[in-house]
């Protein structure tokens, strides 16, 4: 059996580098696994599968130690042992962390990994992954991928495939998600007839910095930092009094949306986050990544002055509905990470769960994907197929200048819509104007325009392709939020701001039938936490 | 809004044409950075201007270019900064990294240089039997110091312009040493007297760093990979009496004595302490042809302006040379040895003061970096 990786990026420049606050896991012995398993299912507002929060949260210590082994350089207490901090939404300081590089970290000890074992692994870096083939029977057959630096375009037969194409948050701007999360797994897999499931649940996040939109980690409230309204007072005091700037994400964003709604933010739109609360030494050992940030990107110094923020996308709950093995409704087709939805998040994701998601069921569908390719014969992928995608990227490159909009200019108003309509706050208003722009703009980005016509690394063509990819997407996200008419984690109605759980405790799954996104119900698993109001 | 020129050099294998330079006017505030302005040039002028990004926040690592001459990444470059070291104060100049071949526009080979020279440094944790039951037992500060080297993000920055590389394409480079003593200092590692042995026999190996400071000048992650090296210098000799048949043990105490006596990098005085009094007089015959070696080094430092013909006859000591020498008695009154490291850098005197006295070394290390980066 071979092992192929396929990144359209060097895979150390993956988005899981910009994971700065760390890693979940009940591993102190006065910690559980049913304390972190609480948590994210409340942090989830009853919407996560129990089944599969139970899985991750019992494999979670055992997958740190894994890492440690490996060489990840986690921070440790005076004792020389793995040390914590804390992180919202959590009862117990759990978070695992390599100081604000946490993610860096891993990814880079796992490609070092990749790089012991390149005999067994074939990598395929800067490859560009267009199309997910199905044979007769509806089983995923390969892919079709493009290399970047040539422009070559080639069929990977396989007997399993496993997506983790990660998140999609360039389909809203600003967002902390990096250029290339734009989508790609998703849409394949929807187009290949996968099921979506929970889409409408967007995270915003409570620190990101005004302007551009970068995080500040969570970390640096988990590090003692405040946030202060124009008038200087501590607003999290009136929305969760326990605790605090650490309650759940979707709850510090909605306070904080509601201060700026009200006037009581500052003039520039922002409320102000105040690290320097915080001892020096542990900044600069702990949060040196957003030193930087404030530096580079701010021009302020954030151990003396307070940080301009605001909610900002960060994070897509939904995705590629899988079981705890990664599988998808597509047999031989498995999706892991950000681009799936298992769901351990549900309505709103714990800061700190997300890698460790990536992680437990990123292993899980590698060991059943391993299983099964063992049972199975290579399939066939015909070859009028790559003649189909071949034309159809062509003809992306060919079209003429001025025939259609520029790509750029579709993907901003994408982007501009979403966070206008589709954010901390929506309507029923609100999201029908948003469900008309991006059906508009799907069709827009049929017909969009490129001005490359090389072969050698042609960026243009590909950001046509996730165009593409976006725009399909960003119809299903709006399609959740106009579905689900109650206000639950990250979606907040204020048409129907209450929790209902009576005809909405249930996952709302969408996928494309005969062309057209048809949506379906499936059933929240409950194991042993029934619903229960939500406070912090 | 402020208008800014990015004169940004072009290359497309496939034209045949060679590379020339091609200007955009960008319209957008000075506090954004230059990947930006080049992003709306793609974006509303040109979308075949080829540059490798993804984070837009100095994390990926893919977006090193050299802006005005100078290796930088593109997202953490402010474009106000940019336009300050422009020659005519206007038009900003972009163009790919160095010391690698160039597929398109500002997009550079890495695998051909960079990831191959990683490779060398038996990139990965090569721990001693299996590992324990929980988690290994390892010192908090050992953690602090690897993660520094931890934090580089192969950005390609240091290699772009790393004078060593010029010279000799084979050198393992700033990035790859870095990689290097993410392994060496990590206690879990078993395999460092190999590692060491591997890196200083290797011709091309620790060795063969000039000591031109500016892989630690432009890591935009500090990194300081210059730094590293030193350390597994003086690991190689010190802790396992490593041969070193380049003469760089000598090269690294005639360093640190002249920033003891100097405060600052004396360049005039480095090669001849480093190779014997009188130059030739007293060295070995190895050392001998390794200076001869290292006369064009020397040569091109006077070219680039490094080492200047004023630097040379007048050296002036810095003002607070005192301090420096404190720091010298500080390190050297401890009994155990403390690893020069700037991992946290930035704090100020009075955090020192609160927190003891074990911060005090990354002033030692930053203030001939400063010198060098003149
Ligand atoms: C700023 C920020 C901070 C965060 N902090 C934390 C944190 O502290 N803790 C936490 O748990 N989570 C955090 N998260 C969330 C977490 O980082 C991500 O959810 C997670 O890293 C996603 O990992 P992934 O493996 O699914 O995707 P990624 O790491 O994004 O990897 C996706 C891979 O797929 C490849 N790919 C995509 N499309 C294609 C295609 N078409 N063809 C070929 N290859 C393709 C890409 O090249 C890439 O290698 C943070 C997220 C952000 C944005
Ligand atoms: S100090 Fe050494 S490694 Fe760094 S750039 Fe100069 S020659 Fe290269
Ligand atoms: S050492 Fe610094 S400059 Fe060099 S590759 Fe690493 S991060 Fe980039
Ligand atoms: S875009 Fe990631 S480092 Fe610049």
């Amino acid at each position: 059996m071979t092992v192929g990786i396929i990144s359209k990026i060097h895979p150390v420049r993956s988005h899981s580098n910009a994971a700065q606050g760390g890693i979940n896991a009940a591993l102190n012995p006065d910690d559980s696994w049913e304390s972190h398993a609480f948590d994210t299912v409340k942090g989830s507002d009853y919407l996560g599968d129990q089944n599969a929060i139970e899985i991750m949260c019992r494999e979670a210590p055992d997958e740190i130690l894994h890492l440690e082994h490996l060489g990840v350089t986690f921070h440790r207490n005076d004792q020389g042992l793995l040390g914590t901090r804390a992180f919202g939404g959590a009862s117990a300081a759990r978070t695992y962390y390599v100081a604000d590089i946490t993610g860096q970290a891993i990814l880079h000890v796992l490609y070092e990994q990749m790089l012991k074992y390149s005999d067994q692994i074939d990598r395929y870096e800067e490859w560009f992954t267009v199309d997910i083939t199905t044979d007769d029977d509806g089983r995923c057959s390969g892919a079709i991928m493009r290399n970047i630096r040539d422009g070559s375009l080639e069929v990977f037969k396989a007997k399993t495939v496993i997506l983790a194409t990660g998140g999609s948050g360039q389909i809203y701007k600003p967002t902390t998600n990096a250029l290339v999360c734009t989508a790609d797994g998703q849409a394949m897999a929807y187009r290949a007839g996968a099921s979506l499931m929970d889409m409408e649940m967007i995270q915003y996040h409570p620190t990101t910095l005004l302007g551009n939109g970068l995080l500040i980690t969570e970390g640096a409230r988990g590090e003692g930092a405040h946030l202060y309204n124009a008038l200087g007072e501590r607003f999290m005091e009136k929305d969760a009094p326990n605790k605090m700037e650490l309650a759940s994400r979707d709850v510090v964003s909605r306070a904080e949306q509601t201060e700026i709604n009200e006037g009581r933010g500052f003039p520039d739109g922002s409320v102000h986050l105040d690290v320097t609360v915080v001892p020096k030494k542990r900044i600069h050992e702990a949060l040196r990544e957003i030193v930087m940030v404030g530096r580079d990107f701010a021009g302020i110094d954030i151990t003396k002055e307070p940080i301009p923020v605001k909610p900002g996308q960060h994070y897509i709950m939904g995705g590629v509905k899988t079981d705890v093995d990664g599988q998808t409704d597509i047999p031989g087709l498995y999706a892991a990470g950000e681009v799936a939805c298992v769901s351990v998040h549900g309505g709103n994701r714990l800061g700190a769960n997300s890698l460790l998601d990536t992680l437990i069921f990123g292993k899980r569908s590698g060991v059943h994907a391993a299983g099964v390719a063992k049972q199975r014969n290579m399939p066939d992928v015909p070859a009028t197929r790559l003649d189909q995608v071949r034309d159809e990227i062509d003809e992306r490159i060919n079209r003429a200048p001025g025939t259609g909009r520029r790509v750029s200019e579709v993907k901003a108003e994408l982007g501009a819509i979403m966070d206008a309509k589709v954010a901390v706050y929506r309507d029923e208003a609100g999201l029908q104007e948003a469900l008309e722009v991006v059906r508009r703009l799907k069709e827009e980005a049929k017909t969009a325009t490129i001005d490359d016509k090389g072969t050698v690394f042609n960026q243009d063509v590909l950001g046509s392709i996730e165009l593409g990819y976006m725009t399909d997407i960003a119809e299903t996200i709006v399609l959740g939020a106009i579905e689900r008419k109650e206000s639950r984690g990250a979606q907040f109605r204020t048409d129907y701001p209450e929790r209902n759980d009576e005809e909405w405790l249930k996952h709302i799954d969408i996928k494309l039938v005969d062309g057209e996104p048809k949506i379906e119900y499936s059933p929240v698993t409950i194991t042993q936490w029934q619903p229960q109001a939500r406070t912090y | 809004m402020p208008k800014y020129t990015l004169n940004i050099r072009r290359f497309s294998p496939e034209t045949g044409k060679p590379a020339y330079f091609e200007t955009f006017d960008v319209e957008m505030e000075g506090h954004r950075p230059v990947l930006d302005a080049i992003l709306e040039a793609r974006a509303d002028q040109d979308g075949s201007i080829g540059i490798r990004c993804s984070c837009q926040a100095a994390i990926c690592g893919s977006c090193g270019v050299r802006i005005n001459g100078n290796p930088a990444l593109a997202c953490n470059t402010l474009l106000r900064d940019a336009v300050a070291t422009a020659e005519d104060g206007v038009t900003i100049d972009i163009e790919p990294m160095g010391n690698m071949p160039v597929i398109k526009d500002l997009i550079v080979d890495m695998d051909a240089v960079h990831w191959k020279k990683v490779d060398r440094v038996v990139p990965w944790l090569v721990p001693a039997g299996d590992p324990p039951e929980r988690e290994y037992v390892v010192p908090h500060e050992a953690m602090v110091d690897v993660t520094q080297t931890m934090a580089c993000i192969h950005c390609g920055v240091c290699v772009s312009d790393c004078l060593s590389m010029e010279a000799d394409p084979e050198f393992i480079g700033p990035a790859a040493s870095a990689k290097a003593y993410r392994f060496v200092g990590d206690p879990r590692d078993s395999a460092t007297k190999d590692r060491l042995v591997h890196l200083a026999n290797d011709p091309s190996g620790i060795y063969d760093c000039t000591h031109c400071f500016k892989c630690v000048e432009v890591c935009p992650k500090g990194v300081a990979p210059m730094n590293q090296i030193m350390r597994l210098r003086r690991r190689a000799t010190g802790d396992y009496k490593i041969k070193d048949h380049n003469n760089g043990y000598r090269h690294e105490k005639a360093f640190v004595n002249i920033i003891e006596k100097w405060g600052t990098l004396h360049e005039a005085k480095l090669l001849p302490d480093s190779y014997g009094e009188g130059i030739l007089g007293k060295a070995t015959p190895d050392a001998q042809k390794n200076l001869i070696g290292s006369l064009p080094t020397a040569l091109r430092g006077l070219a680039s302006g490094k080492v200047t013909i004023p630097k040379v006859l007048h050296h002036h000591k810095i003002p607070d040379i005192d301090k420096v020498q404190d720091i010298y008695k500080k390190v050297e009154g401890r009994p155990e040895r403390i690893e020069l490291n700037l991992y946290i850098v930035g704090e100020d005197a009075d955090a020192l003061e609160e927190e003891g006295a074990s911060e005090v070394t990354p002033i030692a290390a930053t203030a001939p970096a400063e010198e060098g980066a003149s």
